[in-house]
């Protein structure tokens, strides 16, 4: 049972990734990633709708007519994304003007309604939750991977403190403003899956 | 007069591209622009459904949701906008299925054509981030119209240029790791940045 | 019990609905004056920032309180809104710079040709801020936005008592490229407009931002401000709009009022 758990838990974050490998969830990984501190609050907001959405609809999986069972599980992730943006304009207001829109995009955010599509329908309440978060950790590897890089290279920071002193305030470091574009994220993300299927060969599409 | 919405258009198609300056509807946009011919299909929903969502829900929010908007009906107090997400993406659930329903029943031509693009179309975030856009921008009825339809037309423009690209690569030998999606999130990046001179554009 | 049945259909959907209006209503009400009073706090933080009256320990509101008084002007005849002449949107508490141009009977539009800024409407009335001290006008600080390269930037230009000399600017909002013209809230950008002298001694308007590094040693470098390395557009977007506000299409009727002494009316 636990060994199970273990795996639902950790299959998403290497081996099944929901980025680099299901592509599901890009749009918010671009958008939010040019600060460490954004994508952390953005991957938070993530596990948490994808974890208790999950947990939701697994409870009820066996009451739900399959005619309006889209429906249903898009209601749910909605009211959790509703919960995590206002919890978010409340107590993070800095935060909640950066991410813009993008909270409200989680809705849209493939992952979610993917994983309660497939998963959570299936199994059981708690390895449903479990999934979530092993999803969401999946998600969250790959913001802070790439935000830690674009902060880093493209401000000298990191969650705001200076890390690399920038020539134009006095230091040495010349940044590199191209990593603080959005486009940017496209190439790290492509670098990203190169060395991931580098390493693991049976990921490589046939074309 | 016109020509403000005019302006609005072209901006929404180009500065402001869906895609290429926002980075929405991404995933649907990376997994289905192997061809340009279904790239096509997945455009035309796009706009046609771009173009109905975003006013319908324009007349929600300036009518119903938005503060004060229930002063007609004796609650002048009112603030609904924390039930904006939940009802647009309702309304484009509902939009979907409609258009769905009506095109198999009297275009059944179009409605092979498009037919299995529409369900993906729900969970499409450009669509939801037009109505949020709309709203955050506040725009008036016939402004979100014309916006919904130049957003739609962008993103169209925008994935059926990728999937020409894509089939191109089919003659090139990319480095295995990067073969399919690698390569895609690659040229998409290409494609954002010169899609950014546009943005020096003043209208 | 059958689950496709079409009264399951109706009982489930309803229940997963009054669950779901249940969790997102008490959110939202729970939530929803913490989530006021940041706007609130925000809004009177940057006033304090650039009136350079922030002190950490002592409480937003009643610094804004006792130190800034708000005024709000038409812009066309320069004269103040006496408090009887205040409506629901008309008032300091409610003023939305952001909405206000979208009200048809409260703005104008500005002609192609003056539209330096391009903002397209303005408001025929705007909220200025007066900073006092003993009784006394110290400072007085303006709402001023325009278009950048991305996006609207909005910000805040304070001026001494002499109505001429800068005493801080900055920007509380904007969407410019991060590192380039993002660069617009740099402190040490930020720190060369204090003491820049907008209008000469004929109150002409003077106040410009030149591309590179201004001469010190010339004699019209009080004029003159270092434009940002790499960000042309955003650059002239914001000599366009300072330019804009502080001219006759701007604030500049209210400030010639104000120095002929009297603004009341």
């Amino acid at each position: 049972m636990l060994v199970k758990l273990k795996k639902t838990l950790l299959d998403p974050i290497f081996n099944n990734n929901p980025i680099t490998l299901q592509v599901l969830g890009i749009c918010s990984a671009l958008a939010v990633t040019s600060k460490l501190e954004t994508a952390i609050v953005m991957s938070i907001a993530v596990i948490f709708v994808v974890s208790f959405s999950n947990l939701s609809v697994s409870l009820i999986r066996n009451y739900i007519p399959t005619s309006i069972r889209i429906i249903i599980e898009m209601t749910i992730i909605a009211s959790f994304v509703i919960v995590a943006d206002q919890i978010i304009r409340a107590f993070l207001f800095e935060i909640s003007k950066q991410l813009s829109v993008y909270v409200g995009l989680i809705i849209t955010n493939c992952i979610i309604l993917g994983r309660a599509e497939a998963f959570a329908l299936k199994n059981p309440p708690l390895q449903s939750f479990i999934d979530g978060i092993g999803n969401g950790l999946g998600y969250t590897l790959i913001l802070i991977v790439l935000a830690f890089f674009r902060e880093l290279f493209g401000a000298g920071k990191l969650l705001g403190f200076t890390i690399l002193p920038i020539n134009t305030e006095g230091g040495w470091f010349v940044p590199n403003g191209l990593l603080l574009l959005p486009p940017s994220a496209f190439f790290l993300i492509g670098f990203i899956i190169w060395i991931i299927r580098t390493i693991k060969k049976d990921q490589v599409e046939e074309d | 007069m016109l020509e403000q919405y005019l302006s609005l258009f072209i901006k929404s198609i180009f500065i402001e591209n869906m895609a290429l300056a926002f980075f929405l509807g991404m995933c649907t946009f990376l997994a289905v622009s192997r061809k340009v011919e279904t790239a096509v299909g997945l455009g035309i929903a796009v706009i046609i459904v771009q173009t109905i969502t975003v006013p319908i829900n324009n007349l929600i929010y300036i009518n119903i949701l938005k503060e004060g908007a229930l002063t007609w009906a004796g609650l002048p107090d009112m603030d609904l906008t924390f039930l904006g997400l939940i009802t647009y993406i309702g309304v484009i659930a509902a939009i979907v299925q409609i258009l769905e329903m009506t095109l198999d029943k009297h275009f059944p031509k179009l409605y092979n054509a498009l037919g299995i693009f529409l369900p993906l179309i729900t969970v499409n975030c450009a669509i939801l981030g037009g109505s949020l856009f709309m709203v955050e921008r506040d725009y008036d009825f016939s402004q979100s119209l014309v916006y919904g339809l130049g957003s739609g037309i962008g993103w169209a423009l925008a994935i059926i240029g990728l999937a020409g690209i894509r089939e191109r690569m089919k003659y090139s030998n990319v480095p295995e790791g990067l073969r399919g999606l690698g390569i895609t999130f690659i040229i998409t990046g290409l494609m954002a940045i010169a899609f950014m001179l546009f943005s020096g554009i003043q209208l | 019990m059958e689950i496709n049945s079409t009264k399951n259909i109706i009982k489930v959907a309803i229940g997963v609905c009054v669950v779901c209006a249940v969790l997102v209503s008490t959110a939202s009400v729970v939530l929803k004056p913490v989530q006021k009073k940041n706007k609130k706090l925000e809004k009177l933080k940057n006033i304090l920032y650039v009136a350079d009256l922030l002190d950490k320990d002592k409480n937003i509101e009643k610094i804004f309180k006792e130190k800034i008084q708000p005024a709000i002007i038409e812009l066309k005849t320069g004269k103040e809104l006496s408090k009887k002449n205040y409506t629901k949107i008309l008032n300091p508490d409610c003023f939305d710079i952001k909405k206000l141009p979208y009200n048809p009977k409260l703005s104008v539009k500005i002609a192609r040709k003056k539209d330096i800024a391009g903002i397209k409407r303005k408001s025929k009335y705007m909220i200025v801020y007066f900073v006092k001290q003993e009784g006394k006008i110290k400072k007085i600080i303006l709402p001023v936005y325009g278009l950048g390269l991305w996006s609207t930037m909005y910000g805040l230009l304070a001026l001494d008592d002499d109505l001429k000399t800068v005493s801080a600017f900055t920007f509380y909002e904007h969407g410019e490229t991060p590192g380039l013209g993002g660069e617009v809230d740099n402190p040490r950008w930020r720190k060369l407009w204090k003491g820049k002298i907008v209008f000469d001694k004929n109150w002409e308007l003077k106040i410009e931002i030149i591309k590179g590094k201004v001469d010190v040693t010339k004699n019209d470098a009080k004029y003159k401000i270092d434009g940002l390395s790499g960000a042309t557009i955003t650059t002239r977007g914001i000599n366009d709009l300072v330019r804009f506000w502080l001219g006759e299409s701007g604030y500049g009727t209210f400030l010639k009022k104000l120095r002929e002494g009297g603004v009341a009316g």
